[in-house]
Parts: structure tokens; sequence; C-alpha cells
């Protein structure tokens, strides 16, 4: 059977991002279906029937997202499109943004219809010019046609679209550190409760989607919520974009529903490893995912099947990692990034992730102990669970499964001032 | 109410209530570095973590409200290992320069590790460098190697003095606090946040290496800066106060009143202590041959009692008796006592009418920077001096006693010019105490017991924190004695027995955050 394209339908094609192109190819067909037929509690309940989950990464189940939103509040409501892309390894949003602009801004419709927002803002990532510049376009494009504005659609429910442009921090791709940049404060993550659906952009009711996740609305309304759910395996729907990257022969952003072996993806999708070299290591779910040996690789690519291995599909970006690959040098720049990204807000983030990246870095330059592998497993216990945000489990995931599954390197590492890999290619080589 | 149970014992508290004000409630103290009652919750110094039953991750006691039948655990391996490992991280980057820091005794990172320290530190990398000790306003300094982070100061600078000179910046362990560009911490109130910063790194550049905290003492007061009258703690030290030029007080500190001043005072009052040690009046003084010459009590007060009975046999008319709101309440009862029922002086005033007034604020500062007009009105003196002295200036007051004011306006001066005799009591020299006759000590409300009532009429008490300096008197004393001189005994052993003659309890009975004029139950019966 064919692999359903949903979102990735027309990635590649130049004309896909013009709006009458996009038109004559069912284009806001859904929204309109949704706008004149059926009720705004009815999309909910399609797409509740449909298992679509965040997939920005929590894979928690957006229909239910939806029901947290206060029906009889005088407030208005805000929609919040999350297209901060930032986690290593994730470049699936980019695409939708860049070569499907409109498929996005019809989700939009739909989601605010259902929930009753008139105003929406796509909040993206600063280094992301050209997708900013073509969503831009499209946006214009689809005010002009008047799908945006005081009648989407011609029908009589109005909503405006803003795109914001993120300043460059990863930890704006927290739902709410977004919201605080949004606000045009410091992107520091609040304390939850209050949850956005409750309290969010500007103290009101927010609902905040990643792209991919709206992207998918057009079909599930045009198709159905059952359609979409039978796609995918039992409690995740549907299709979805993994961006995989790392030591394959073909990297690239591939929709594959939810439940796919992670063996088809590397193997099959991805052309297998580079140069045909043993599989080393996997991340399954961006680089705050826990990693995955080469013994896992039959594990299903879905949200619970991960959870329960200790790790996460996330943001869907797969890493791929063949046996030429140090494990100590791979988290040394993965906690560089964590080290980096992180807010300062709180301590066991802003004080852990540093002292990591100090203690790695000590370990690669040659003068790791052996007492420092201990303390780095403390270190990823103490910093699980203790903090605001998950940007510093998010550090601590790999942190602790790198040093657990790949424990040899790290202490042949320290013992001989040097990497295990390197030192074993040098031996195969003589 | 919520009922919760804290390591085995029940409490109930208000909704909204969260677990460690719950837990305050029981006497249980959960370490905490954030979290101030008196700011917003910031939840991210991570210390306060507690275990909540049927809650899979452990929770931040400052923020998680008290839910009815929470079974909450503050003691157990989870927690301690959570706050020792918070206190791990905080010090990782701390230059532990304790003996160098004037936080040292009182500082929370100290006070925490007794009973979380980790004892062995196994950080061995390089600590980040960042900028020490610089003053960012003129009461502080700030030093940002110490700073664990916990936003407290940039907290009330926004939402208590809501001035928003600082903020944090930069981002990961490479935050610092700092101040917005082009700004100064210069505000009313910046001393407070040296009080808030659980470590030391804003620190008050008077107290700065003037005596280490362990040798300091406190005693409960009053400020008497204006008429809010904020609670505070006076710090003293009167054996090692060489480093501080001689002074006994070395800093004050706010002490909590949930209806005058909450956790706050405003630097006027903070900073405005060195008049209990500096330009003081140590002796009695007499004007002979036209010099200010040393005396003693004795033939002092018999002068002053000669010369108001000379007068008052003359002509009751011809004595101006000019009272200081900064007298306290007992001060004031005894002097009308004597002056108004007693002698039945005409001519009694108590403000002072080119005394500049203060910045008011919508916050604690009154414009009266005095401690007591409230309380000398409730007590019956009132009435500016101008009368008096327009009276003097045209020749008909010849004896003055003034209180504390100093009359240095031309016009005052010279209506001053025209009375043959004045008699100065208070604390410090001014014009009008070196153009007196007859100079009598006073002591500043450090040195004696009294109360003062702040402007909304609350009755405060003010506790003596060490004696008066060399031969100055309590001012009860004085006029205790004068009183006696003038052939009016009273017979009060102390400024508590005015009081009860003037409110009809005792200090013990008035509330620990002070009681409103009239509601004593002996004046209601």
């Amino acid at each position: 059977m064919p692999i359903k394209k949903i979102v990735s339908e027309f990635f590649g094609n130049e004309d896909a991002r013009r709006l009458d192109w996009r038109i004559q190819r069912g284009g806001y067909e859904a929204a309109r279906k949704a706008l004149r037929t059926m009720s705004p509690e009815q999309v909910i309940e399609e797409v509740t029937t449909s298992n679509l989950r965040g997939l920005g990464g929590a894979g928690f189940p957006t229909g239910r997202k939806w029901s947290f939103i206060p029906k009889d509040t005088d407030k208005p409501k805000y929609l919040t499109v999350n297209a901060d892309e930032a986690e290593p390894g994730t470049f699936k949003d980019r695409y939708i943004l860049e070569w499907d602009p409109h498929r996005l801004i019809e989700g939009v419709i739909i989601c605010c219809y259902a929930v009753g927002i008139h105003k929406a803002y796509v909040y993206i990532r600063g280094e992301y010019v050209r997708p900013y510049e073509r969503l831009q376009q499209a946006v214009d494009e689809a005010y002009e046609a008047g799908i945006l504005g005081p009648k989407v659609l011609g029908e009589d429910f109005s909503l405006d679209l803003y795109v914001h442009r993120g300043a460059g921090a990863y930890i704006c791709g927290e739902e709410t550190g977004l919201l605080e940049s949004l606000e045009g404060k410091k992107g520091w993550p609040r304390l939850k409760p209050p949850f956005p659906a409750v309290v969010g952009l500007f103290g009101c009711p927010t609902v905040i989607n990643n792209v991919e996740t709206l992207s998918h609305l057009p079909k599930i309304i045009e198709n159905g919520g059952q359609w979409f759910a039978d796609l995918g395996c039992e409690r995740n729907g549907g299709t979805r974009l993994f961006a995989l990257s790392g030591n394959v022969k073909k990297p690239g952003v591939y929709e594959l529903p939810l439940g796919t072996p992670l063996r088809e993806l590397i193997y099959e999708h991805g052309g297998g490893i580079q140069d045909d070299r043993a599989l080393k290591a996997i991340i399954p779910g961006g680089a705050s995912s826990a990693v995955l040996t080469a013994d896992e690789v039959d594990i299903s690519l879905d949200f619970d099947s991960l959870a329960k291995a200790g790790s996460m599909l996330g943001s869907g970006a797969v890493i791929a990692m063949h046996e030429g690959i140090c494990m100590v040098k791979a988290l040394h720049n993965i906690e560089h990034f964590f080290a980096h990204e992180s807010c300062g807000q709180c301590t066991p983030c802003r004080e852990g992730t540093g002292w990591v990246y100090k203690t790695l870095s000590r370990i690669v330059a040659g003068h790791g102990r052996m007492e420092d592998l201990h303390a780095l497993r403390i270190h990823s216990r103490n910093m699980t669970g203790t903090s605001i945000c998950a940007l510093c489990d998010g550090a601590a995931m790999p942190l602790g499964s790198f040093v657990r599954k790949f424990e040899h390197e790290f202490e042949y590492y320290i013992k001989y001032k040097r990497s295990y890999v390197e030192a074993r290619s040098e031996t195969v080589s003589i | 109410m919520a009922t919760i149970t804290i390591d085995g014992q029940q409490v109930s508290v208000e909704p909204g209530q969260t677990v460690i004000q719950a837990a305050e409630k029981l006497g249980i103290y959960i370490p905490r570095y954030c979290y101030h009652p008196g700011l917003s919750i910031a939840g991210s110094c991570r210390m306060c973590l507690v275990e909540i039953e049927n809650m899979p991750k452990l929770q931040i006691a400052c923020y998680t409200q008290a839910q009815d039948g929470m079974n909450v655990i503050t003691q157990s391996e989870a927690v301690y290992q959570a706050r020792q490992a918070m206190l791990e991280f905080l010090l990782i980057n701390h230059p532990l320069d304790c003996p160098v820091c004037d936080q040292s005794g009182e500082c929370d990172l100290q006070n925490f590790y007794m009973e979380h320290g980790r004892y062995d530190s196994r950080f061995i990398e390089n600590k980040i460098k960042r900028k020490k000790a610089f003053p960012i306003g003129p009461h502080v300094l700030l030093d940002q190697e110490r700073c664990i982070l916990c936003t407290r100061c940039v907290r009330f600078t926004d939402e208590i003095s809501k001035t928003h000179e600082l903020g944090c910046f930069n981002r990961g362990n490479r935050s610092v606090i700092d101040l917005y560009p082009g700004k100064r911490l210069e505000n009313l109130y910046s001393g407070n946040v040296v009080d808030i910063c659980p470590v030391g790194a804003l620190t008050e550049r008077e107290f700065r290496f003037k005596c280490r905290v362990w040798y300091l003492r406190s005693e409960e007061s009053i400020c008497n800066g204006c008429a809010r009258g904020c609670n505070i703690n006076i710090h003293f030290n009167s054996t090692r106060t060489y480093k501080a030029g001689g002074r006994r007080v070395q800093r004050i500190k706010p002490r909590y009143n949930p209806h005058v001043n909450e956790w706050w005072i405003s630097d006027v009052g903070r900073f405005g202590f060195e008049f209990i040690d500096q330009n003081r009046i140590e002796f009695p003084y007499r004007r002979e041959e036209n010099e200010l010459q040393n005396s003693d009590w004795e033939s002092a007060l018999d002068q002053a009692a000669q010369e108001l009975q000379e007068a008052y046999e003359d002509d009751p008319a011809s004595i101006g008796v000019i009272l200081s709101p900064q007298l306290s309440n007992e001060d004031l009862y005894l002097a009308k006592k004597l002056f108004i029922d007693a002698l039945q002086l005409p001519n009694i005033a108590l403000e002072n009418p080119w005394e500049k007034r203060g910045i008011e604020d919508d916050f604690l500062l009154k414009a009266d920077r005095n401690p007591n007009t409230r309380g000398a009105h409730e007590i019956g003196i009132k009435g500016s001096a101008r009368e008096i002295l327009e009276k003097a200036a045209k020749g008909e007051i010849r004896f003055l006693y003034i209180f504390w004011h100093d009359f240095n306006a031309p016009e005052a001066r010279e209506a001053l010019a025209k009375v043959p005799f004045i008699v100065f009591q208070g604390v410090n020299w001014n014009s009008t105490a070196e153009r007196a006759s007859l100079v009598l000590p006073g002591a500043t409300h450090a040195e004696k017991d009294g109360t003062f009532t702040n402007f909304e009429g609350r009755i405060q008490r003010f506790k003596q924190a060490f004696v008066p300096l060399e031969e100055a008197r309590a001012d009860t004393e004085i006029l205790k004695q004068l009183a006696a001189k003038l052939g009016h005994p009273v017979s009060y052993l102390d400024p508590e027995t005015i009081f009860i003659e003037w409110q009809g309890i005792g200090y013990d009975e008035i509330d620990e955050y002070g009681m409103m004029v009239g509601s004593a139950p002996a004046l209601q019966a």
C-alpha cells in the first residue's frame, strides 16, 4: 500500500504555495466545509476522534487540548501557532511553511472556528527567513482573497492572523516561554498551572498548536476523524513528518503513519546507513529524547511505545549514528546546546546544564576522572522533574541515557584520554 | 477552608494559601530563596520542593496551593536529596567568599548548608567570572558572583517600588542581575533589596565592613523618619564601634507589621539614624559670659526652674513652651500635665511652621517627617509655634522652652533674639540650641522606652536599645525633676506608668502590631 501523504502532499512543488494553484487543488475546501456545514462542537468531535496528537513534541491529544478552553468566558481567546522549530534535528515544520503555507492557514481557520477564536499568531523562529517570507506572502494573499479578515471565506466569521518572528531562543519554543516572548517580555517559561488554555496570551485563554498539528486539520475535516485515526495506530492517529538526519544515505523529511517501525524509516526510507556501516545509536525524537541503541531499532514510532522505552517520539526528529560516531563527543555536542539555550530562570537547569557541559568538555579534552561519570549520573537524576519547564529534563534525558547505554565509551575516553571510536578505527587501519 | 496534612500534622488554611504558608502555620520552615511573602511567586530557586502524595514529581511548596486532603511530606529522602541538589547547583558558581562577605552570619546559603550541604565539593570546573562589588545606587552594592538569581530584587523594583531599575540579563549560567541601561537604583526604597537578598549579592554601602552581624544586638523600635511609624529593629553594637566611627547604631532593618509597613521601610528611615550617635548634645550647658559652658544637671535644672518660676510669677503669658512631635507620647503627656494642667500656661505649641515637609508618596512616606504629631494632638498639644514667636518678636515672651526644634528662619531668629531666656531640650546641636541660655540633653527614641502614635492613630511601642549617651537623659526624667523643682512633683516610676495613666493598659497589653487610639479597654469602659 502506498504511504498516504497528507501534509507533505505538495512538498517540492514550486506552485503549491500560490493561492490560486492551491485552490484549484481543493485548498480551503475543508475550512469552507467546517464553516458552512459543521458546528464548532462537530469539528472538535472529529479532531478528537482522529487521535491527532501534538506534533511539536509533547504529543498531547489535540481535541482534548481544545476542550480545556473555557466556553463561557468574556475574554478574547487566542490561537498561537508554534513555528519556533528549534529542537536539534527537527526541520519538518519548515517544509510546511516553505512549500505549503496555505495548508497551515487553512488549519488555523479550522481550529479558530472550532474554538471560537478571532485572533491567531504564528510565532516563527527568527532564523527561518525563507519560511517567514513565504508564510507572510501566503497570509497576505489570503487576506486579499477574503480568506482571512472580517468575513472568512465569505462566511460570518472573522479571523486575523499575525506572523511574529522570534529572536533566536530555543526556550521560546516552550509554549509559555513563547507566550512571554510574544507579549514582548523575556522568554521565561511560566509556572503551571494555570495552563495557557485558561490563562495564556495576554492573560486570556489560548490554544497553542504546532505547525504540523494544525496542517493535518484540513484532511481530517475533509475525510473525517475516523479516517485519520485508522491511518495510525492505537491512540496515535494518522501520519506525521519524520525529520531523518545523521548517518543515513537519504536524510530528509518523510511522512509516515504513526506506528511505523524505526527500522523501516532508517533502512527503507532513509536508504540505510552511510557506507553501509553498522548502526550504533538513534536519537528518536530530537536532541532532548533519550538515545536508543541499535538493538532497539525495531521499536514502533509512536508516542506510547517510545515513552515505554524511556525515550520519546518528541518532534519526530530521528538522528541515526553509525559506529564511527563517538558517543562522548555526541553528548558533548548535545549538552553544549542545552547549556547555551537554558533560559537561566530556575536553578537545576541554569547551573546543571552549564556544569554538565563543562564536565564533558573536560572529559573530551582528556582531563576526565572516573568519578565524573558518577557525578553526571547524579546530575541527570537531579535535573529530572525539578525545573519549571521541560528544557532541563530535555538535557537530562540524553545525559542519563548516553552515559548509561554507552558507559564503556565514556570510561575508555577518561582512561585513555581519547575516543574509543577513533582509537578503534586507527587499530583497524593498521 | 482546606485542611491539609504536613508531616503528619493537620492544618486548616484559607483557599488560595500555598503549602509553604500552611507549613509556616505549623511552625515548619521550608527552605526557600526566591519565595518572599511580599512578592509575586517566581518558583525558580526550586529549593522548596516537597513531596505531595499522589503527585508524580516533587512540587514547589511556594506555588502549590493547599487543597483539602492533601498530604505533604517535607522530611523525606527525596526532599532532602532535592534540596541538597539545588544547594549544590546554587553554590557551584558562587565565590564562597564568606570571610569577606557582609551577609556572612545571616546568609541563607550558609543557613541551609548547615543541614543540606554536601561538605565535600565535587565541582572542579572553573567558576564563572562576573562583576563584583560595584555600586548600583547611592546605598546599594551589587556582587553578581554571589547572586543566586532568585530575582527577589527584580520583583521588588517591579512590584513594590514600581521603579523598574533591575532586570535579569543574558541566558543560562551567564545570567546576571543588573541595572537596565541608563538607570541607577536610586528610588526612595532601594535599601529593601538588601534585606530581601537572601545572599550577599546586594549589600548596604553604609553598613559595608562596619561590623560582623554576629556582633550586632537588636531591639524593636519605631522609625522616627516620618508619620508612618514603620516598625523597625535597631541593630546596634556598643563595644565594637571602631569601624563605624564610634556609632552604636549600625543599621536599621524593617520589622513586619501588616497594618503599617509590611516588610519594608523607606531609605529616609533606614539611613536616617546617624543623629542618634552624631552631633549629640552630651551634657547640660549653661550660658556664662555669653558662652555655653559645660554644666551639671542639678544646677541646670535649678536655673531652669528658677527662671521659669520668676517669669510665671510675673505673668504666665510671658512663658512659651514649644514641644516637639519628635517626643514620645509619654514625654508629651508629662509635659501636658506640667505645663497645661498644673501651670496652665497659655502659650503652648507643637509644630515648627518653617519645617520642610518631605516627599509624600502612595506607599510609605508621609510628608510630615515627625513620628508623633498625631500622638501630640491626641494628648491635646497642638498648634504652630508661629504665634509664640510673633509674641516673642514683640518682646512679650520672657521665658521660652524649646524642645528639639531648630528655628533658623530669619524672622524666627529675630524673634528668638528678643527672648531673655531660652531653654533648649533636645538631642542634636542646632542653631537654636547654640543660642539658648540653657541646653538640656534629651534622649533619642533608641535610648528610651515609649510609644509613638502614627498618622492614622496607631499607638506603637518602641523599646530602649541602649542607655543615653553620656549625661543625656530620657525627656520624662528631665520633666519629672523640673516638675518637682517647680513644686508639682509627679510619682511616675517610668514611661510605662505614664502610659498606664494615659491609656489604662500596660505596654505588654499593646498588640504586637500596635493599637488604635481609643481602642484601649479602660477608655472604652
